[in-house]
């Protein structure tokens, strides 16, 4: 059946709570109210309040109390409201979920998932538009996933519910109500650390994940109605573990490629991946290796016009993508 | 809802001449283990050490009181007398101390002290301090919801966490307190409060005497105990063992005693700390005040306390010599276990 984005999100929390009841969601607003954007909607009816509960206004304790539940059996689904909030939490985050397996060598475990509205496009100015991506996916013992379709929505949040370690779910505000697919009703798996080719070409990759994913096939058509080309479009889904084989295996083919993400350019993950296509497909590339990300300013202004200007375009991938065609 | 705890000679306890007899040799036990550490450190076999010396009292009276292998305990890493009150053996604790492969805590990755042990249910602390304390709460948090699911009482462990009165000043530990008073969570928060945080007293580290004064600001009952008062600490924890197991709720208790050796191998409180002030400390030493009461109350002899002695020199001597013995960590082990292996 057709699904948002949102919808399937939740679809996935609602199976994963029927079929395990350690599953339980910790985080601002998610009870009753079901989350600012009702992601969690009417689960706290189904499941109660002790499941579906509200915290107290600190990120800090939603996160680590999550650790100390995971660590007693449980398996928390923990909720930061908008991923510009997760700063107080980052200590919780990295240095004890991501940490806790590796520092009691292998005694403990922390299966805890952290779901996180990002980024803009939606009038969210500098405080509820950030990409914080980049910073997580640098700490090792934490997965960071960032699906763009419903279909894939909902598998891999049930995938990181039955992860046994730590998960960052990131999920893109604007693709909430904006994206729209079919789901299937029965069930089928997503695993965490596996791209996605969402559109297959022979002259040129694009990588990338998120909303971005949908920009890029927007412009893959156009590419492809107006120069003939055939742009391949890998989506990550997974930031980190990288999926390296899909990745190499689209540049191989196309021998050009273009890393999209709306997270700002410098020390994002596709400086990460420029590396990993230098070192491994060096010589198949035919043109350099091009990046096209949000400008390096500390966030995104709330005037529809400085908005507009942060926010990548289609019309700003096609430019990249024929100029890319041209080297 | 501060209360002064009574002094030792005055406390009223329930327990048997063989518990207090126990408590004491756990304290020994705790202090032989610790000086030993500053030996190998001194003798240059190990890089780094840190003490509970003067916290004996507070950390064996209080786990004296719960029940190993079912309440969840989260200690900082001054808990060597609330680990070896557990169960832990004095040669697991050396393993750590030279960070061997065996070490039952982290495999030799963390620094000594940094104690786990899931058969215990002694969750893996980090350095940070404060940490602990949320992840506390949500132990708690996991056991009202998993008892709020079944509709009864399926599990009443109660969870115990410690922290110095530097660690208080933490943002986590406010945000566990309020969380663990929003649901009435059966946790223990016990400030083991020794008057520094490495060199900075506590009039620069809060504006109130006591740090269990801010439990009324949470909602719960907080105790200020003699923390180097072994009885008076188990009866304190008793008590609120009793409301956390009884669904009352979280309490605060504040263990005030003295740290008699600098915050690390690597500190010198010298330098912070007056000759006169280190001299007075002394008297604080919770063990001859213990071994003094319970050879009044004719539960101990000097004879008895030799022979204690001379018995766990013996154990720390061959716990010493154990992990001294064991082999170091493969070093191709490093890559390991950063996420779950198929075994795990």
């Amino acid at each position: 059946m057709e699904m948002t984005f949102l919808e399937a999100i939740r679809a996935g929390l609602d199976e994963a709570m029927a079929a395990d009841e350690r599953v339980f969601i910790f985080g601002e607003d998610v009870g009753k109210r079901g989350g600012v954007f009702r992601v969690t909607e009417g689960l706290a009816d189904k499941y109660g309040e002790a499941r579906v509960m509200d915290s107290p206004l600190a990120e800090s304790i939603i996160v680590g109390a999550s650790i100390g539940a995971a660590c007693y059996g449980l398996r928390p689904v923990a909720e930061i409201q908008f991923a510009d909030f997760i700063w107080p939490a980052t200590n919780q985050i990295v240095s004890e979920a991501a940490r806790l397996r590796y520092r009691s060598n292998g005694m403990w475990g922390c299966p805890i998932v952290i779901r996180a509205p990002y980024g803009g496009g939606i009038h969210g100015a500098l405080y509820h538009s950030q990409s914080i991506e980049a910073f997580f996916a640098h700490v090792p013992g934490l997965k960071v996933v960032a699906p763009s379709t419903p279909y894939d929505a909902k598998a891999l949040i049930k995938a990181a519910i039955a992860d046994p370690d730590p998960v960052l779910f990131l999920e893109h505000k604007k693709a909430y109500r904006l994206i729209k697919g079919e789901v299937p009703e029965e069930p089928y798996d997503v695993p965490i650390g596996k791209a996605d080719v969402k559109r297959e070409g022979s002259d040129l990759t694009i990588i990338t994940y998120g909303l971005m994913v949908h920009y890029a096939l927007e412009a893959a058509e156009k590419l492809a109605s107006s120069a003939g080309l055939q742009a391949e479009v890998v989506d990550l889904r997974t930031i980190r573990p990288l999926d390296t084989a899909t990745i190499l295996q689209s540049v191989r083919k196309t021998g050009k490629v273009l890393i999209l993400h709306e997270d700002g350019l410098t020390g994002g993950i596709g400086g990460e991946i420029a590396a990993l296509i230098a070192e491994h497909a060096f010589e198949y590339l035919d043109a350099p290796v091009m990046r096209l990300a949000g400008p390096d300013i500390p966030a995104m202004p709330f005037a529809s016009s400085l908005e507009h200007e942060y926010v990548l375009s289609v019309e700003d991938i096609l430019d990249k993508l024929q100029a890319i065609a041209a080297y | 809802m501060t209360v002064k705890a009574l002094p030792v000679s005055e406390q009223a306890t329930s327990l048997s001449p063989d518990d207090l007899r126990k408590m004491f040799e756990l304290m020994l036990l705790a202090r032989l283990l610790d000086e030993r550490q500053w030996v190998v450190n001194r003798q240059g076999k190990v890089p780094f050490v840190v003490s509970c010396q003067g916290h004996e009292a507070a950390q064996i009276g209080s786990a004296y009181a719960l029940q190993a292998g079912k309440d969840w305990v989260l200690p900082y890493y001054r808990g060597l007398g609330v680990v070896l009150t557990l169960g832990m053996s004095p040669e697991e604790v050396m393993l750590g101390v030279f960070a061997r492969a065996t070490d039952p805590s982290s495999g030799g990755r963390q620094m000594p002290a940094h104690y786990s042990s899931p058969a215990l249910h002694i969750i893996t602390q980090s350095s940070p301090t404060g940490t602990q304390v949320a992840h506390a709460a949500g132990v708690g948090l996991a056991i009202h919801i998993r008892n709020s699911v079944a509709g009864k009482l399926v599990d009443d462990a109660v969870v115990w966490v410690s922290f110095g009165e530097g660690a208080s000043s933490q943002g986590d530990v406010h945000e566990a307190m309020n969380l663990a008073g929003i649901h009435r969570l059966p946790v223990l928060f016990c400030c083991e409060n020794n008057s520094y945080a490495i060199s900075v007293p506590q009039h620069k580290q809060m504006g109130v005497q006591d740090v269990a004064s801010r439990a009324a600001g949470y909602g719960f009952p907080g105790v200020v105990v003699d923390g180097t008062d072994p009885i008076a600490c188990y009866e304190a924890t008793t008590v609120a063992v009793e409301r956390a197991r009884n669904g009352d709720g979280p309490t605060l208790l504040e263990f005030k005693c003295e740290r008699l050796t600098p915050h690390s191998s690597d500190d010198n409180d010298r330098s912070y700390r007056s000759i006169d002030e280190l001299t007075a400390m002394r008297q604080h030493d919770p063990l001859p005040r213990y071994a003094s009461y319970l050879k009044e109350e004719g539960m101990l002899t000097d004879a008895d306390e030799q022979m204690m002695r001379a018995r766990l020199t013996q154990q720390v001597d061959a716990a010493a010599k154990a992990a001294e013995a064991a082999p170091e960590p493969d070093p191709a082990t490093v890559l390991r276990h950063v996420f779950a292996e198929t075994n795990d």
